[in-house]
């Protein structure tokens, strides 16, 4: 049966008004939307009567109308028909069975559809609208028919094959490298000739061949997403840089520059007892107060959102919150960060078939991410989104911290716990994650990868959880995320040994092969060790939640995996292998830096003109229309909102939770990242993003040497030497700096796979490293906002500015080559004193307003406050040792403006000088203009209205 | 003297429960909560306490249109039960999600009686998901709003613009029953966007029964009940209780007096 809802004519139909709009301006196209509506095809057979309580409730009969098994028709127009591949778990479909089953009737299984009336439009325009705007055709079919369209169609489904699977055996040990090589591709892998001779020789030790499932499982170990072998890997690179030539070894680029600061650092008074696990959970967990610690993640989930920029967001997001959820015993989500990389989203050039049109990608992402984080009711406070044409390939980061009581941050499964998943039910969903995330896209890629997530299966599971631990019915706990149940059951009795009898999971679909059960993606799943005697309490939780729980198995203490299917052994692995066996890569790896020298610069210019342009660029343009999409009040926590100001609308540089009521201490979030500085070098690209992390933290009232951080390296290919080169001096940047800087790196993540592969080309991403910065504020009334808050205030500007405009959004605006000048560098014996500085200043409540200098430089951290507050500014740039184009719009690190009250310069300036800081006063707060000087002559005097215009237009949907 | 009770009922997607349960404490009453599958087994009742809340979220993922899946289990399982509650003159506020369901089942304005839906909170016309502050002022006298003139709290929701029939409209003028209309900064009503944030029909953000005791608000009372989430708060001087806790106290005020 079918039941079709759509609005009545007097309501107003918001879902045709955007496709309406899209279609005029992301098509071209004079199509007509007549009528959009759904379709809940319901497998079932009822009575007229019941079909119309059905329908009854499905619809709301103030706003809509609902039809039953109607013919499809509307004269004169194309009847459009879109939904979900048979294979993807739609969410809503399980809701239609719910609401079903809640009036007491019988269904076997739902799907929705979604149906569109398009007039003035040709057929090959009709298929534009379809693969351009409504379906995604790595998760969605449409169909298309003049007038009608057979509604018989829409209720196939996806068949299900009712016979038992069983494993099979792979012949590997006596297969030649041609062969081995193969068994690798076909199998999809991602092992290399290396690690499929290793594995051939662990099991001609054994005198056996393995089974598919022992394949899959070493495969999914071993892939360079979970066991990160570029950066365990032994690399000497040969350096050129400005001081000549040399060559390096690293033993483990790992453990020689993210683990060798954070092991240094720890050893300091600020973070001596604050560091509470680090690198080794799914999160990395600090200090909050007495009693309270705080989890921080942030994941990538890249590949899955150019496939399918929905879903692959809301399941990165929905993932990275299942790490902290996983780590410890368990935390609470307080807030979500997300930060994205795409092309610009009026991209003109051709795009190669298989890549999603940037606007489309940035879109769905955002949707994707608005959908699960707001149904989740976790507060999205924090992030931000660089545009380059460079990301056809989009970067999709997606982060989560959560709180954690004490007791609770550490975890320890025992011999005979229960092997427990709680959450969603297994299926053969996302299949090859692990693998397919370590190798590049290719046209065709399988999109059994991709899913669809469901944020409510994962709120029911979260509400479960955190009440199951509070009474402390687990002793451990992790995430299924990449490698399913191989991966969590993998990593948890690494140390002891499991047994796990398969065929005990609750399954989605019959008829799965045991290694696709123990392999599954499928969303919304934790694995907890559960004590038998906890286990039946543990079950009226979930009965009462309404989620499902199943035993599986048990941590033994042989350190062995066994795997059952129906009670027979389909895999036996010992632990050491499985963890341990894989060859440890030797690679080498060169690095030079690509700065070009300045070429003539024209002397006179029209700064305002530039100034509005760069306000303008995406990258640095208002992403309100973003940000609003969120829901960042939930929790009813966010003190200082991702928009601040007079209007609510000024770009904020870190954002503020209280996670406790009542309590003075906060929590700051805030990130940074400059691809731009990596095109020329990718050391001062990874030390500029810890700075400009840091400055924001600082800027608004946090310390900088009481900030963790967390890396997430995003890179091409790294097989060949120089990508690899600039991967090394990145993560030697994030060591030099952070070691100086005193910021331990607590968790991290690499996604070194970032390109797409048509024929013959390949479409890299540039090197991006993304640093995430956390801090406890013990008095959250210290903390400070970036609007300008009076008239008649002094102008601060802090730190040294030098001529950096290599890599700048300047030489962008202006036409120049993006790699001309010097890459802006970070000077951490001279940036400590001046976060010393500012963070003293503000305890001395000598400071209104402070935002920290980053893209655009000092113009446009100006412009941005004076919008922000609504107050004018006159500022002169003096007569410095540089010119008006670099004092402007230089993007030199570690730089701040400050308003400082009037009244209080002397003690403001004594500060300064006092911790040996550079810093200038510059003008003062003043009317509704901002004004520029240079030795007197005024070379920037525009309204602050314009130039919020200016930065709010080009993003304003 | 003993606190009043104040329910708060959750259900699969619920999220603002925590944030609606300390607003309930903070304004004096002893909050609990239950999930809708306690009261339907009867291991939580609801003839326990004196306030009812339904709070935000997103019930069942809003599919099929929000809180329709959470209304129909109210009103299949506990429909009796609601009906005693709210004929006995006890109180229940929905608000945003909340107020979704409690429309959709029809406890709300019920102007022909309970469980005939005759108005309903349907797509924002921007087309998106919202979340921003808004301005409202006290449209008519009630117990809940009682002591407010205008009033400022965030809007966080994608389905919440008020829609009913012509004469439901007048009827709901005429009987008083909008409480809260969205305005400018200046106090004027408006369906001006982003003032008014949903497009709802003469600026309607909250309204109650005939017998005023059950009251529906789209925005987010519970999410301002201390200065610091203000998002202005490190610009203007503002007193540290926040406007949103008005609501609740009034509430908690009123079952103090009469609900004992």
């Amino acid at each position: 049966m079918w039941i079709e809802v759509k609005s009545k004519e007097s309501a107003r139909d918001v879902r045709k008004e955007g496709l309406q709009r899209a279609i005029k301006e992301d098509l071209g196209l004079k199509a007509e939307v007549l009528e959009t509506s759904d379709i809940y095809a319901i497998d079932g057979s009822y009575s007229t009567k019941e079909a119309e309580t059905i329908g009854k409730a499905m619809s709301d009969s103030i706003v809509q109308d609902f039809g039953i098994n109607k013919q499809l028709y509307t004269k004169g127009a194309w009847i459009i028909i879109v939904r979900y591949k048979p294979q993807i778990t739609d969410p809503s479909g399980q809701s239609v069975l719910k609401m079903v089953e809640d009036l007491g009737l019988a269904a076997n299984n739902a799907t929705i559809i979604q149906k569109y009336a398009v007039r003035n439009a040709t057929k090959e325009q009709v298929e534009m609208i379809c693969k351009g705007l409504l379906a995604n055709e790595n998760t969605q079919q449409f169909g298309y028919g003049f007038e009608t369209i057979n509604a018989n169609s829409l209720l196939t489904r996806a068949s299900e094959k009712e016979n038992e699977e069983a494993a099979q055996t792979v012949k590997i040990s006596k297969a030649p490298d041609r062969e081995l090589q193969r068994i690798s591709k076909d199998g999809m892998l991602s092992l290399s000739i290396d690690e499929m001779k290793a594995v051939q020789a662990y099991f001609r030790k054994l005198r056996r061949e393995p089974t598919d499932v022992e394949l899959e499982t070493i495969a999914q170990t071993w892939s360079e997403h979970c066991k990160h072998k570029t950066f365990n890997s032994e690399i000497e690179i040969e350096i050129t840089d400005s001081t000549g030539k040399r060559t390096e070894k690293i033993r483990n680029l790992f453990k020689e520059t993210i683990v060798a600061a954070t092991s240094e650092i720890a050893k300091r008074k600020e973070w001596k007892d604050n560091l509470i696990s680090v690198f080794k959970d799914n999160a990395g967990i600090i200090r909050f107060d007495d009693d309270n610690c705080i989890a921080f993640k942030v994941e990538t989930h890249n590949h899955p959102s150019a496939l399918d920029p929905y879903g692959g967001a809301g399941t990165g997001l929905g993932g990275v919150i299942r790490d902290v959820l996983g780590a410890g015993l368990g935390a609470k989500p307080i807030f979500n960060t997300d930060v994205f990389c795409f092309a610009n989203p009026g991209y003109k050039e051709k795009l190669p078939p298989s890549i999603l049109h940037p606007k489309r990608i940035f879109k769905g992402v955002v949707a994707g991410v608005r959908d699960y984080g707001n149904r989740m009711g976790i507060p999205t406070i924090n992030g931000s989104i660089t545009f380059h044409d460079s990301y056809l390939t989009p970067l999709v980061y997606c982060g989560t911290a959560g709180i954690i009581p004490k007791w609770a941050a550490q975890k320890e499964a025992k011999t005979g716990d229960l092997i427990v998943v709680l959450g969603g039910k297994t299926g053969k969903d996302g299949l090859h994650g692990a693998t397919f995330s370590s190798t590049e896209l290719k046209e065709g890629t399988a999109t059994s990868v991709v899913q669809i997530g469901n944020a409510i299966e994962e709120k029911k599971m979260l509400d479960a959880i955190l009440d199951a631990r509070d009474k402390k019915l687990y002793t451990a706990i992790t995430d299924c995320g990449a490698g399913g149940f191989s991966s969590a059951v993998g990593e948890m009795g690494e140390e002891l040994g499991a047994e796990v009898e398969l065929t005990n999971a609750p399954l989605k679909q019959k008829g799965m092969k045991p290694w696709e059960i123990w392999l599954s993606e499928s969303q919304e799943r934790m694995i907890l060790a559960v004590p038998e005697k906890s286990l039946q309490k543990l079950k009226e939780i979930c009965e009462r939640e309404g989620t499902s729980i199943a035993a599986i198995g048990k941590f033994t203490s042989s350190k062995k995996l066994i795997l059952k299917n129906k009670g027979q052994i389909v895999a036996q692995l010992d632990m050491g292998f499985l963890h341990d066996g894989f060859p440890r890569q030797k690679r080498k790896a060169v690095y030079r830096e690509n700065a070009k020298k300045p070429t003539g610069r024209s002397s006179s210019q029209n700064y305002a003109e530039i100034l509005k342009k760069i306000l303008g660029m995406p990258s640095i343009a208002s992403k309100e229309w973003v940000i609003r999409q969120y829901d960042h009040e939930v929790q009813a926590n966010t003190l200082l909102k991702p928009l601040t100001g007079a209007r609510n609308d000024g770009p904020s540089d870190a954002s503020v939770v209280r996670p406790i009521f009542g309590s003075k201490k906060g929590v700051a979030v805030s990130n940074g990242i400059n691809p731009r500085y990596g095109m020329i070098s990718s050391y001062w690209m990874a030390a500029s993003a810890i700075d400009e992390a840091l400055r924001n933290i600082v800027a608004t009232g946090g310390s900088a040497s009481r900030t963790a951080i967390l890396d997430n390296f995003c890179w091409a290919n790294t097989e060949g030497p120089e990508k690899l080169g600039t991967l090394v001096m990145a993560a030697k940047a994030c060591k030099d700096i952070a070691t100086a800087y005193g910021t331990p790196f607590i968790s991290g993540k690499d996604s070194l796979h970032n390109e797409t592969v048509i024929g013959n080309k390949r479409l890299p991403i540039p090197d991006t490293l993304l640093i995430s910065a956390i801090t406890v504020i013990d008095n959250i009334e210290n903390t400070i906002t970036m609007d300008l808050k009076k008239e008649g205030s002094s102008i601060y500007l802090i730190g040294e500015t030098k001529d950096e405009l290599g890599g700048s959004h300047y030489n962008e605006a202006s036409g120049k080559p993006l790699e001309e000048g010097n890459v802006p560098r970070v000077d951490a014996e001279k940036g400590k004193k001046t976060f010393a500085a500012v963070e003293e200043a503000m305890n001395r409540k000598t400071v209104l307003a402070c935002h920290d200098l980053s893209e655009g430089g000092l113009a446009v951290a100006m412009a941005e406050m004076c919008f922000a507050g609504g107050i004018g500014a006159e500022i002169e740039l003096g007569g410095s040792a540089i010119t008006d184009t670099a004092a402007l719009f230089s993007e030199s690190q570690t730089r701040f403006l400050a308003e400082a009250e009037s009244g209080k310069e002397g003690e403001f300036e004594a500060t300064m000088k006092k911790n040996g800081c550079a810093f200038g006063r510059i003008g003062k707060s003043k009317g509704r203009t901002l004004a520029i000087s240079s030795s007197g002559k005024k070379i920037i005097e525009q309204d602050i209205d314009e130039l919020k215009e200016a930065w709010q237009r080009p993003l304003r949907w | 003297m003993k606190k009043p009770k104040a329910l708060v009922i959750r259900a699969a997607g619920t999220n603002c429960n925590n944030e609606t349960a300390l607003a309930f404490e903070l304004a004096g009453a002893v909050a609990e909560q239950a999930h809708i599958s306690e009261l339907i087994k009867g291991t939580k009742k609801l003839e326990d306490c004196h306030m009812l809340a339904i709070p935000g979220g997103f019930s069942y993922g809003d599919d099929l249109g929000s809180g329709k899946i959470f209304a129909n289990q109210l009103s299949i399982n506990l429909g009796d039960q609601l009906r005693e509650f709210i004929e006995s003159g006890k109180l229940v506020i929905g608000i945003c999600n909340g107020f979704q369901v409690i429309i959709k089942m029809g406890l709300l304005p019920a102007l022909n009686g309970l469980y005939a839906q005759d108005a309903t909170l349907t797509n924002n016309d921007s087309g998106k998901f919202e979340d921003r502050w808004v301005w409202m002022k006290t449209e008519n006298s009630s117990l809940f709003t009682k002591g407010i003139g205008k009033i400022y709290l965030p809007v966080n929701h994608g389905e919440g613009k008020f829609v009913a029939s012509k004469e439901t409209l007048q009827q709901l003028k005429k009987d008083k029953l909008i409480k809260l209309t969205y305005t400018d900064e200046k106090g004027r009503e408006t369906t001006h966007y982003p003032e008014n944030p949903n497009g709802s029909v003469m600026g309607i953000a909250a309204v109650t029964n005939k017998e005023g005791n059950v009251f529906g608000i789209m925005p987010h009372p519970e999410k301002f009940v201390t200065r610091y989430t203000h998002p202005r708060w490190k610009r203007e001087n503002l007193p540290e209780e926040g406007d949103g806790l008005r609501i609740f106290g009034n509430m908690v005020e009123y079952a103090e007096e009469k609900l004992k």
